[in-house]
C-alpha cells in the first residue's frame, strides 16, 4: 500500500478581498501516490500552487474535495497523522520562536508529543550531532544563527520525533550555494539513517534533481507529470522540457 | 583610466563600532561585468550601498571612489542625488519593496524620469513603453496602471530593468537581482541583463551567490569574505584554479549540483538548443 495517497484533490480560495464571491482554484483535480522510502520532488513556478499542495499533505489545510490519505486513513486526522509527518520551511527566520533556545525549539515538539519522557538533553546533543552542528548550540537564540545553521536547526527539531514522512517547502531556496549543498547531502544521509520519505517541494529543478526519486511537475494548479529523476531527459510534457531549458547552469 | 576606481574603502558601524568593510579596493572596467561574491553578511551588499551613498546615518565610510574621474564621497548630497538613477542605477533584490506600495509604478517611473530628463507625460509613455515591450512586458499601460502588489517579483523586477534601459546609466549595480526569483523569472532576468549591456555597453556590478548567473555575465569575479576581499581575477581563473578556500567550496559545490543535472538531461530531444 502506497505510504501517502492524494486522489481527485480541489482547493480554492477566495480571490479578490473580504466580501468577493469569486473563488480562485489552486490545486485542481491532483492525484499522485509516494511509497515508502522514496523522495517525490515538486517543482513548479511560484504561485503554482504547490506551497499549498504542500500544507494540505503535512496536515494544515483541508482540502475542498478529494482525499489525502496516510497509510489508509485522513491525513488532517491528528491521531492517524501522530508525529509521523514534519515540515521543514523556506523561512527559516520565522519558523523558530525567537524567544526560544535552539534546545527549546527542538524540545517543543518532543514535549507535545509526550516524548520527552524517554527523551532527553542528550537526545537533543545527538540531534543537533546529526545536522552538523555541536552542543554548544543548545543555548544559542535563533537571531544567534546564520541562514544555514537556523535551516539545519529547523531540520533537527523536524527529525526530533523520528517522522516517517518530511514535508520540505523550498527548504534550501534561500540558503547561498555551498550551505545549500550541506544540507542537500544531510537530507541524503538522514534519509539512508532513518528510512524516511521526502516531499521537496521547490522551484530548483538542479537541487531537486540531486535529492528525489522521482520529479512532479506542477503548474497552475495541475500535475503536468511525473517522471523518475533518473529519466529526467525523457521528459515528454511540453512543460517539463521548458522548465528543463530554463535552468542556467555554468 | 577606469570607470569606477574604489581605493581602501573602509566602512564602520558607529553604534557598535563594529566594521563592516575592512580596507577594500577595485575597479570596474568601461563596458565591462565585475561580480561580486560572498556569503550573506560578507559585505557585498555594503560594498555597493558605499558607491550609491545611500548609508545609514550611523554608517562611516572611509576611502576615496572614483566615478569618471569625479570623488564621489566628496560631492554634495544634491549633485549625487543627480547621478544616481542616471549614471549610477540600482536593480535590487526584492522588487516588493524597492516600489512605493501606495502608488502604482507609472507614477513613480514618472517621478524617476521628470526628475532626470524633464519629459512630458507622454515622453515618458511613449519612451517606457519601448522599454518595457523590449523586456518581454507586454501591455505597458496596462501594467503602468498597476500597484506594485498585483504584479510578480519577476515582473517588478524587468519593470526596473526597462527603467534603467530607459535612465541609459554608465553603471549598474544590481544586487541579487535573480535571488529572490523561481527559475524561470530567473532565466528571463538574466536574458535582459545581457540585453541591456550589449545595448548600452555599460558597465555593471552583480552581487549574487548563484555561481550559474554570474558565470553567464561576469567578466571579473572579486569573493569577500567577513568584510574583506579574499580573492580576485577572471571569471575564467576563478572557476578554473580558485586559491582561497571559501571560493573552492562554493565552486565545487556549483559543480556538484550541476554535474548531476546535466548527466541527468543527458544530450539528447534538443534540450541544449540554448
Amino acid at each position: 500500500m502506497a505510504l501517502l495517497n492524494i486522489s481527485h484533490v480541489f482547493k480554492s480560495y477566495s480571490a479578490g478581498g473580504m466580501f468577493a464571491r469569486r473563488a480562485q482554484e489552486v490545486v485542481r483535480d491532483v492525484s499522485f501516490a509516494c511509497e515508502p522510502g522514496e523522495c517525490l520532488g515538486i517543482v513548479g513556478e511560484s504561485g503554482s500552487g504547490k506551497s499549498t499542495l504542500g500544507r494540505m499533505i503535512a496536515g494544515l489545510e483541508k482540502p475542498d474535495r478529494g482525499i489525502v490519505h496516510w497509510e489508509g486513513r485522513p491525513v488532517w486526522d491528528r491521531r492517524q497523522r501522530g508525529c509521523r509527518i514534519s515540515a521543514v520551511f523556506q523561512d527559516y527566520t520565522s519558523s523558530i520562536n525567537p524567544f526560544f533556545t535552539v534546545e527549546e525549539a527542538i524540545m517543543e515538539p518532543l514535549r507535545t508529543s509526550g516524548m520527552h519522557k524517554r527523551k532527553d538533553r542528550s537526545s537533543v546533543d545527538l540531534l543537533l550531532e546529526q545536522v552538523g552542528l555541536n552542543a554548544s548550540y543548545r543555548e544559542r537564540y535563533p537571531h544567534e544563527l546564520s541562514g544555514g545553521e537556523a535551516q539545519r536547526v529547523c531540520i533537527a527539531r523536524a527529525i526530533a520525533t523520528e517522522p516517517h514522512y518530511i514535508v520540505m517547502d523550498e527548504a534550501v531556496s534561500s540558503l547561498d550555494g555551498s550551505v545549500q549543498l550541506l544540507v542537500l547531502d544531510l537530507l541524503k544521509a538522514l534519509r539512508r539513517k532513518y528510512a524516511m520519505s521526502y516531499m521537496f517541494i521547490t522551484h530548483d529543478l538542479q537541487a531537486a534533481a540531486y535529492l528525489c526519486d522521482r520529479i512532479l511537475f506542477f503548474k497552475e494548479g495541475r500535475v503536468e507529470e511525473i517522471i523518475a529523476t533518473e529519466q529526467l531527459r525523457n521528459a515528454q510534457s511540453e512543460y517539463a522540457r521548458h522548465l528543463l531549458r530554463m535552468v542556467i547552469t555554468s | 583610466m577606469h570607470l569606477l576606481e574604489v581605493q581602501h574603502l573602509h566602512v564602520t558601524d558607529r553604534h557598535t563600532g563594529s566594521v563592516l568593510l575592512r580596507d577594500s579596493s577595485f575597479h570596474v572596467k568601461q563596458g565591462s561585468c565585475l561580480a561580486i561574491v560572498g556569503e550573506s553578511g560578507s559585505g557585498k551588499s555594503v560594498t555597493c550601498k558605499s558607491i550609491m551613498r545611500l548609508h545609514k546615518a550611523w554608517i562611516r565610510q572611509t576611502g576615496e571612489i572614483w566615478f569618471k574621474g569625479e570623488e564621489l564621497s566628496a560631492l554634495p548630497e544634491r549633485q549625487m542625488r543627480k547621478k544616481r538613477g542616471k549614471q549610477l542605477a540600482m536593480i535590487l533584490q526584492h522588487g516588493m519593496r524597492a516600489f512605493d506600495p501606495t502608488c502604482v509604478i507609472g507614477v513613480q517611473i514618472g517621478e524617476t524620469l521628470k526628475e532626470h530628463y524633464g519629459w512630458s507625460r507622454a515622453e515618458i509613455e511613449a519612451n517606457m513603453s519601448l522599454a518595457m515591450m523590449s523586456v518581454r512586458l507586454n501591455n505597458p499601460v496596462e501594467l503602468m496602471n498597476k500597484y506594485p502588489h498585483q504584479l510578480s517579483g519577476g515582473m517588478l523586477q524587468r519593470v526596473m530593468i526597462a527603467l534603467a534601459f530607459v535612465l541609459e546609466p554608465d553603471l549598474i549595480i544590481a544586487d541579487e537581482p535573480t535571488t529572490a526569483l523561481d527559475t524561470i523569472a530567473q532565466f528571463e532576468v538574466v536574458e535582459q541583463l545581457i540585453a541591456l549591456r550589449e545595448r548600452m555597453n555599460g558597465a555593471m556590478i552583480l552581487v549574487s551567490h548563484d555561481l550559474g548567473i554570474v558565470r553567464r555575465l561576469a567578466d571579473d569575479i572579486i569573493v569577500m569574505k567577513d568584510g574583506e576581499i579574499v580573492e580576485r581575477g577572471s571569471a575564467n581563473v576563478i572557476f578554473s584554479a580558485a586559491q582561497h578556500a571559501y571560493t573552492q567550496r562554493l565552486v565545487e559545490a556549483n559543480r556538484a549540483l550541476n554535474g548531476h543535472f546535466e548527466r541527468l538531461k543527458g544530450g539528447g530531444l534538443g534540450l541544449v538548443e540554448h
